[in-house]
């Protein structure tokens, strides 16, 4: 009998906790399902770089980070996605710049989109990542020795990089990823839809129902 | 005084009670970093090493009927309950901000929830230590008797 009360009771927690679970997570894409209509302007700032056909009818954003290593593995795949459904992604990044330092990070990458030579630069910033990321001796002056790379002014990219505008930016994408519950790099909403379940193959799913749900066949 | 078989059942009922609020705090907490997705603090992670093992000791002890369960239980009790008073008295600003241990980052005084205006997350641990340790050391008592 007092058995059966021990395994019952584990049992009940259990399910109370999945049941929680489910609920909270439905409230909380609703949630943001909600504040995808009513402030479009929190996922697609004016200031945010994007990728992608002005024609396209679904919005990827991405919070992401210089500095952090999923998100570097995960842009080849992200990349794969817009290649494949040409003119109806348009990705959007943001910044959540979450590790120490990576600041630093984001002002190069606003510093040269001044030079047009954004994605070229990120490119050069997630190959060389390894070099200067690393979690227990982070060297982020090493990133100089590989910007070359991506044909950029260095002495122009310097002196922008001071730019206070691009500390309003960093302000503003962090309050956004706050508001939105990004806590963790990269994020991913697909026109407002969260990316519950992080993943490759669930974004995939994500991107594919909302594409379906666009472009009606 | 009472037959044996009750006493025996009442004690068996207070550990029953331990066991329950021990579960309930482990999943709430769980609930609060995996489902919510609240970053734990340093201090928070502390009160879980001390709060998670006390539901496996609860549980071993109420099938085995092993009234050591209590001296076992006890010391994991009195560490989480001080760390969980602690978190709350930086929580409420009773010790300088300037002396807390965790600088870097999730802030221990980070508000994430308070229900009805003052269960925060911190009040809620202290809540659940104080009435495990309330119980552990009654059950103590009755089984030292």
């Amino acid at each position: 009998m007092k058995k059966q009360i021990i395994i019952f009771s584990g049992i009940f927690l259990i399910l109370l906790f999945v049941l929680g679970g489910y609920i909270y997570k439905n409230q909380q894409a609703k949630k943001i399902g909600f504040l995808a209509q009513e402030h479009v302007e929190i996922f697609l700032r004016p200031h945010s770089p994007t990728l992608g056909s002005d024609k396209a009818k679904v919005y990827l954003v991405e919070f992401m980070d210089p500095a952090c290593e999923t998100c570097k593995s995960f842009h080849p795949f992200v990349k794969k996605l817009l290649a494949e459904n040409p003119d109806k992604i348009k990705l959007v990044l943001r910044y959540a710049p979450f590790h120490d330092g990576a600041d630093y990070f984001v002002k190069i990458l606003e510093a040269a989109k001044k030079q047009d030579k954004y994605w070229e630069t990120l490119e050069v910033m997630y190959q060389s990542q390894h070099y200067w990321a690393s979690h227990h001796n982070p060297q982020p002056e090493l990133i100089w020795l590989f910007l070359p790379g991506a044909a950029l002014d260095l002495e122009k990219l310097k002196n922008d990089m001071n730019d206070p505008a691009i500390e309003r930016i960093i302000t503003q994408d962090l309050a956004d990823a706050k508001a939105l519950n990004v806590t963790k790099t990269p994020g991913f909403f697909v026109n407002g839809k969260p990316l519950v379940t992080f993943g490759d193959t669930e974004l995939r799913q994500l991107l594919e129902a909302e594409i379906a749900a666009q472009y009606p066949r | 005084m009472t037959s044996p078989d009750t006493t025996a059942k009442a004690n068996w009922s207070l550990l029953f009670l331990c066991w329950l609020l021990a579960s309930m705090s482990t999943l709430g907490s769980l609930f609060f970093s995996e489902i919510m997705q609240f970053a734990p603090c340093i201090l928070c992670w502390y009160q879980r090493i001390f709060l998670f093992p006390l539901v496996f000791i609860f549980t071993t002890g109420l099938f085995s009927g092993d009234k050591s369960v209590t001296r076992y239980a006890l010391p994991l009790a009195v560490a989480g309950w001080l760390v969980a008073l602690y978190h709350n008295l930086l929580y409420a600003g009773i010790i300088p901000e300037s002396i807390q241990p965790c600088s870097r980052g999730v802030s221990c005084t980070e508000d994430y929830i308070s229900l009805f205006g003052f269960l925060t997350i911190p009040m809620l641990s202290l809540l659940s230590f104080s009435t495990i340790l309330a119980l552990l050391l009654i059950l103590n008592r009755r089984f030292s008797r």
